[in-house]
């Protein structure tokens, strides 16, 4: 270590979480609520923004080492026989590119928290929450070990599970809220797995350690695609991919902010982190890395395609989330994982800004989420409508804007690239971009454009946020607007190097940029000509397709699906096996059973005090008599 | 007989009458005073035994006994006056209620 200060790291990571137990403490009811709103805010804003500046300040110090890995062992958590496990930080580009995002868009969804939470009662308790979570994801994205990331893992499910129960008086949001953490579990399962076959192969679970092994060829003692597709399973818990998305649009529970930091720009792409920090190890496991790129085009593409009916604001962005992060994984399975990490990025930006803008637009409708009951609100809101048509925009793959960039490059190596592109993937990416493009707009024209249908009520509150929520809104347009010229997978290039491109395709790659152009534009016109014009266009589609949009407003049903096949048989073995045979025939029954043996012998026994003195004497004698025989017998 | 074996049948017939008294009669007081007797036959054949080995322990034990006994009483005395102020009775048949 060069710098001044030794343990710059370790303070990015414990910055926030001095906020929590700051605020925890102190603004919450625990503590009595000591601390008055502004100081609550106060506390809980510096804390991140600190931690941005110091991310700032270790990113100059490592690309002023000439971008060598900055590694910062704390101390040594536990020892057992001869392998040891440290806490320690590492910080290289992928860490620096990630913790930038996280406390750069943390920090401003925070200062977005102030204003969108200012009247609810439980203030201090959710910026506390804000600050732990925040916590865990840079212990997630700076720590050297698994083990640390692990640590990171639960706390931001913890977190999250916290934040979508945040408002926990109503059913829904807990049962929603515990439905992402049951959900998770599934997935991290798999990754311990992963984690023990990894430790017993190498001895550690330093993840640059296990990455070299692998590349260096060392790696044989462990099936890589066996670990790789573990460690997945645990990605499609955390990142809502297939099978374990389900958790995410019920998440949409939770208070708008915690959606687009936690569900949104951060938590969620934490199974992107993981395999893209791990690609050592995917590099040799072509099969993992067809599956991951399989899974995550479905995911995009079905998520897509039940974002098109669906009438909640967030439920849409919610869908829109998970079908972005299939396109992730769809760059993560065709090898360019710095193309992914671009998206994440990106897709920070461009969601960050969406979802904040819809907590705009619900702060301003007084809690309306239902875009059938929004309209015309863009001469009422302009901040608000303009930063939410950049981000549109900039989603739906609008040439010149962020999106358009990165998923530009999702599409070119899922097409081409020679480890696993493949022209069907490409397709369905194109696909799903159009969709994308169509429902984003779709959403736009009927949040902002056309006639109000809103009630005469709601219409007459409507209001513009305050400047902490707009500036912020602002903040992140910009960003969606030009993030996209910030070129990651080059930067990312030494560490990740992206795969090279199928000979035969590489006239290929002009067109293919038409294309998604021009199926941008298109989604943008479809979008236009059914929802700009009369209502009875899109009803007319409707009813010609009512099967359809059944099938896809009831999302596939696999909610009740999994509810059928896995929820009700689960629950008939608790409650018949489980409960009735284990707990309460032979652990209750058992127990009972003794309890009663000894409150029977305790009554015969009972008998004996009556408090007849001469009674006891009796005995006495004749325990006396006993004594007195057994020792002349013995003597 | 000797004189020993003369001693200790008396002690042992001390001990055998406090026991039978215990044990046959009702009366509180007669019940303390044959415990007492007990401790003395007791007693009795401590010092006999001193005289015969020429040791003095047991007759420190004696001593024992005595401090013991007094301290008994003391507190046995009252707990009867206590009863019969409550119940006007030395029968301990009338306060079998103080099983617990």
């Amino acid at each position: 270590m060069t710098s001044g200060f030794p343990h710059l790291l370790a303070a990015i990571a414990l910055l926030p979480l001095a906020g929590f137990l700051l605020n925890g403490t102190f603004a919450t009811a625990l503590g009595g609520h000591r601390f008055s709103h502004r100081t609550a805010a106060l506390v809980a804003c510096a804390t991140p923004i600190a931690a941005f500046a110091l991310t700032v300040m270790a990113f100059f110090q490592l690309q002023g080492q000439g971008f060598d890995p900055i590694v910062e062992p704390l101390y040594r958590w536990a020892t057992v026989g001869d392998s040891s496990f440290d806490i320690a930080f590492y910080f290289d580009r992928l860490s620096a590119v990630m913790t930038l995002i996280v406390t750069g868009v943390g920090s401003v969804i925070h200062i977005y928290s102030t204003g969108y939470m200012h009247d609810d009662k439980s203030f201090g308790r959710f910026m506390a929450y804000l600050n732990l979570f925040l916590f865990f994801m840079l212990l997630l994205v700076l720590g050297r070990s698994m083990l640390v990331l692990f640590v990171g893992w639960e706390g931001v499910g913890l977190a999250s599970y916290l934040l979508i129960g945040f408002w926990f008086d109503e059913l829904a949001n807990a049962q929603a809220g515990r439905k992402a953490f049951i959900t998770n579990r599934i997935g991290d399962a798999g990754f311990l797995l992963g984690m023990f076959l990894l430790y017993r192969a190498f001895g550690t679970l330093d993840m640059d350690t296990i990455n070299s092994a692998f590349i260096s060829g060392s790696g044989a003692m462990v099936s890589a695609s066996l670990v790789g597709l573990l460690l997945f399973v645990g990605a499609t818990g955390k990142s809502a991919q297939i099978p374990l998305y389900v958790w995410l649009p019920d998440a949409m529970a939770g208070p708008t902010p915690v959606s687009a930091l936690i569900h949104a720009a951060t938590m969620v792409t934490a199974g992107v982190y993981l395999i893209a920090r791990m690609a050592g190890i995917y590099v040799h496991a072509p099969e993992a890395s067809h599956v991951i790129a399989v899974v995550g085009v479905l995911t995009a593409f079905f998520a897509a395609t039940i974002a098109l009916v669906q009438t909640d604001i967030k439920k849409v962005l919610a869908y829109s989330t998970v079908s972005q992060l299939g396109f992730m994984f769809l760059a993560l399975g065709v090898g360019a994982y710095g193309v992914a990490i671009f998206h994440v990025v990106t897709h920070a930006f461009f969601k960050a800004c969406l979802f904040l803008g819809a907590g705009s637009v619900i702060h301003a409708l007084g809690g309306e989420q239902d875009i059938r009951k929004m309209g015309g609100l863009r001469t009422k809101i302009p901040f608000t409508f303009w930063t939410f048509v950049i981000a549109t925009a900039a989603i739906a793959g609008i040439p010149g804007l962020a999106g358009f960039f990165s998923k530009d490059e999702i599409l070119w190596y899922a097409f081409a690239s020679e480890a696993g592109g493949a022209t069907w993937l490409w397709a369905m990416a194109a696909m799903t971009a159009l969709m994308t493009a169509f429902y984003m707009f779709r959403l736009l024209w009927l949040t902002f454009m056309g006639p109000s249908r809103m009630s005469h009520e709601v219409e007459h509150h409507v209001h513009e946020s305050p400047f902490s929520m707009t500036g912020v809104l602002m903040v992140l347009a910009a960003l969606s607007a030009f993030g996209g010229y910030i070129h990651i997978p080059h930067f990312l290039e030494p560490l990740l190097p992206l795969p090279g491109v199928q000979v035969a395709k590489e006239h290929f790659e002009q067109p293919l940029l038409i294309v998604s152009i021009v199926l941008a534009f298109t989604g943008l016109g479809l979008a236009v000509f059914f929802f700009g014009g009369p209502a009875s266009r899109p009803e007319a589609v409707k009813q010609a397709l009512l099967p359809l949009h059944r099938l896809l407003s009831g999302k596939y049903f696999v909610d009740e699906l999994y509810e059928r096949v896995i929820g009700r048989p689960l629950v008939w073995i608790s409650e018949r096996v489980l409960l009735r045979m284990g707990d309460q025939m032979l652990l209750d029954g058992s127990l009972n059973g003794l309890a009663s043996l000894a409150q029977r012998s305790a009554g015969l026994l009972a008998r004996v005090q009556n408090g007849s003195l001469h009674f006891y004497m009796m005995f006495v004698m004749i325990g006396l008599a006993g004594a007195l025989l057994w020792s002349w017998r013995h003597g | 007989m000797d004189k020993t074996t003369l001693l200790l049948c008396l002690a042992g017939a001390l001990f055998t009458i406090g026991l039978a008294g215990v044990v046959i009669r009702r009366n509180a007081l007669v019940m303390l005073m044959c415990m007492e007797l007990m401790l003395n036959g007791v007693n009795l054949s401590l010092v006999t035994f001193a005289q015969e080995r020429g040791d003095m322990a047991p007759a420190i034990l004696v001593f024992l006994v005595f401090v013991v006994a007094t301290a008994e009483v003391a507190l046995a005395i009252p707990i009867v006056l206590l009863l019969v102020k409550h119940r006007r009775s030395l029968d301990l048949g009338d306060y079998d209620v103080l099983k617990g």
